[in-house]
């Protein structure tokens, strides 16, 4: 028992409550929600480090004992992600000051994206799968706030179709828990996971793990349920389209990641055949629609849908390899997705379009922007030493070892699509020459450039230092592997 | 009494799906009230309706009705209470601001902000 795994929840809350006080002063709002968010990040550092040290943190509320009351768990995994994705907030915060604008600060942006967190922090750290719908509930409500925050037309009329999802898959979530709690009798992710290798998961199971599939593949954006997904991330300003696409996808993938190693392993025929199919299907129509489209902020969000779809076949093959790449490459795109929004922001401030057919030799007037889009790029598709190898390379390897060679060839192949389709980007608009009136070579994104560099030094070390960082992918990866470490660690302590 | 309580959210998902699927808002908002309702009652449904007395455990008690179901249909009500406002609040912005609540008219190009 440990104190230590609730605070990344009660920071962000504590701060969204202090923070609305403060509406009008934007200059404390900025200061506080800083601080609160580096508090986040360094807590789960300790958290890792703890967790590293002494295996998985367990927090039964209110000291009832755990198949009874909320247990909060955090194992390896949920405690990388929850560092990963306070880093990319406190990235988001500070690259927010500068872009998003007084009006949307005054009207309390600052205290939803703490509540935002909330929400992500409480869904990774959550052994409940009842307490993980809350969380989801509270995270989509602050997203509801933050896509519609400001309030211009293309806002309003996509979160009209961003809620309606939303509130339909809620419903379905309502349901899959209904569900399994009239066929195991319990709510504890644990207690669960040993009904279900009692009963060795009969068919009524595998329609559930379906009924989940939907639920969080709507959230994580698989096919065929990603249609929301590009017309609703486009409406928001660029920093919230960047918390957004880093951190709320991969709650879904996380959801299902948790879900089909702890719960469904155990009849993987149906469930995870199915999941490998749909993920083969959504690499190759997110890297269809990726070459298609001219509009930057469009490319990176078919690469957010690209990059799901590799997650979660890693998550369907369901051996060592893959289960470690697919953790690997999950964190890898939280932070080179941030990154890369971040990125075609600036460009959109410099340039006042998001088509890049419409301006040219950005690189004579920014070459610092221009080399971190670059680096963004190879790092994105998978070049040696940069992240995205490891984690695709793992994956791939996961596919061959399952003798599922064209899944593995299709993940391989799509980091030429993505490879292309962001080059295109870069030889266009970076190389060349630069006619007048293009470029606004006099803006000032000195300040915004730190977030952007920052996220940039992490990611990289993150490829470099890869030998380091698997000590911790190894451990987060044998829980899965193994879910009787999970259920010891809560229900047998 | 099961079988009553199935038709019956049979019949709350049909009405809902078929007013989410209308053009005007309003109507769609109210299918998603109908919609969450279909899913409460499932949930409660799904533990089993009347098995015994109160969950009060006494040295007598036989049989009790599980509490829990109970519990989560409330966290979940007043959940969709929440996002029912801020559905109905969001729709008449969107009101005032397109001028139509007709979803079909609301398409129009991205660039209008």
């Amino acid at each position: 028992m440990i104190n230590l795994l609730i605070l990344p929840i009660i920071i962000p809350l504590v701060t969204a409550v202090i923070l609305i006080f403060f509406a009008n002063k934007i200059a404390i709002q900025r200061w506080i929600s800083v601080i609160s968010m580096i508090g986040t990040f360094i807590t789960s550092l300790i958290l890792i480090h703890k967790i590293h040290q002494s295996g998985i943190q367990t927090l039964d509320l209110s000291n009832w004992p755990a198949p009874f009351g909320i247990t909060l768990v955090s194992d390896m995994l949920s405690a990388l992600l929850v560092a990963t994705g306070s880093f990319i907030a406190l990235c988001c915060i500070l690259y927010s000051f500068d872009t998003i604008g007084k009006e949307r600060e005054k009207y309390y942006y600052y205290s939803i994206v703490q509540f935002l967190m909330v929400g992500v922090n409480g869904a990774f750290t959550t052994g409940d799968i009842f307490n993980m719908f809350v969380f989801f509930e509270v995270m989509l409500m602050s997203s509801y706030a933050l896509i519609v925050i400001g309030g211009t037309k293309i806002q309003l009329r996509e979160s009209i179709k961003y809620l309606l999802v939303n509130i339909t898959s809620s419903a379905l979530f309502v349901i899959a828990v209904a569900y399994l709690y009239s066929v195991v009798g319990t709510l504890n992710m644990a207690h669960i996971s040993e009904r279900i290798a009692e009963v060795n998961q009969p068919g009524i199971l595998s329609v559930i793990a379906v009924l989940f599939l939907i639920v969080f593949g709507l959230k994580g954006g698989i096919f065929p349920l990603f249609f929301w997904l590009p017309g609703s991330y486009y409406a928001p300003p660029v920093p919230i389209l960047a918390l957004f696409g880093a951190l709320l996808t991969k709650v879904g993938v996380y959801s299902i990641l948790r879900t089909y190693t702890l719960f469904f392993y155990h009849d993987q025929g149906f469930t995870h055949t199915l999941l490998i199919v749909l993920s083969l299907i959504t690499v190759v129509l997110g890297a269809i629609a990726a070459i298609a489209y001219k509009d930057i902020k469009k490319i990176i969000i078919y690469n957010i849908i690209i990059a799901i779809g590799v997650i979660t076949y890693g998550i369907g093959v369901m051996n060592a390899d893959a289960l470690s790449g697919s953790v690997f490459y999950l964190i890898h795109d939280m932070l080179i997705k941030a990154a890369l929004f971040m990125i075609a922001g600036v460009i959109i401030i410099i340039t006042g379009t998001g088509n890049y057919q419409k301006f040219s030799g950005l690189i004579r007037h920014y070459p610092l922007l221009s080399w971190t889009f670059f680096i963004s790029i190879l790092a994105l598709a998978g070049i040696p030493p940069l992240s995205g190898f490891v984690g695709k390379i793992l994956i791939a390897r996961g596919g061959f070892e399952a003798n599922d060679v064209i899944g593995a060839l299709i993940i391989l192949f799509s980091s030429l699509a993505v490879l292309y389709s962001l080059m295109r980007v870069f030889i266009n608009s970076f190389w060349g020459e630069s006619k007048s009136g293009q470029i606004n070579t006099n803006a000032s994104i000195g300040k915004l450039m730190v977030p952007i560099i920052l996220l940039m030094v992490v990611s990289i070390c993150y490829g470099v230092f890869s030998e380091y960082v698997n000590v911790y992918i190894t451990q987060a990866v044998e829980v899965l592997i193994n879910p009787s470490i999970y259920i010891d660690a809560v229900l047998y302590k | 009494m099961e079988i009553i309580m199935s038709i019956l959210i049979g019949l709350l998902f049909a009405s809902a799906v078929y007013l989410m699927l209308s053009k005007s808002l309003l109507r769609i908002i109210i299918g998603t009230g109908l919609l969450s309702h279909g899913a409460h009652l499932m949930l409660l449904t799904m533990a089993g309706l009347k098995r015994g007395t109160v969950p009060l455990l006494g040295e007598n008690a036989e049989a009790y009705t599980d509490p829990l179901p109970q519990a989560l249909v409330l966290t979940a009500i007043v959940i969709s209470f929440g996002v029912t406002a801020f559905f109905l609040v969001l729709a008449y912005r969107t009101y005032q601001e397109l001028g139509t609540d007709n979803v079909e008219e609301m398409r129009g190009t991205e660039k209008d902000d």
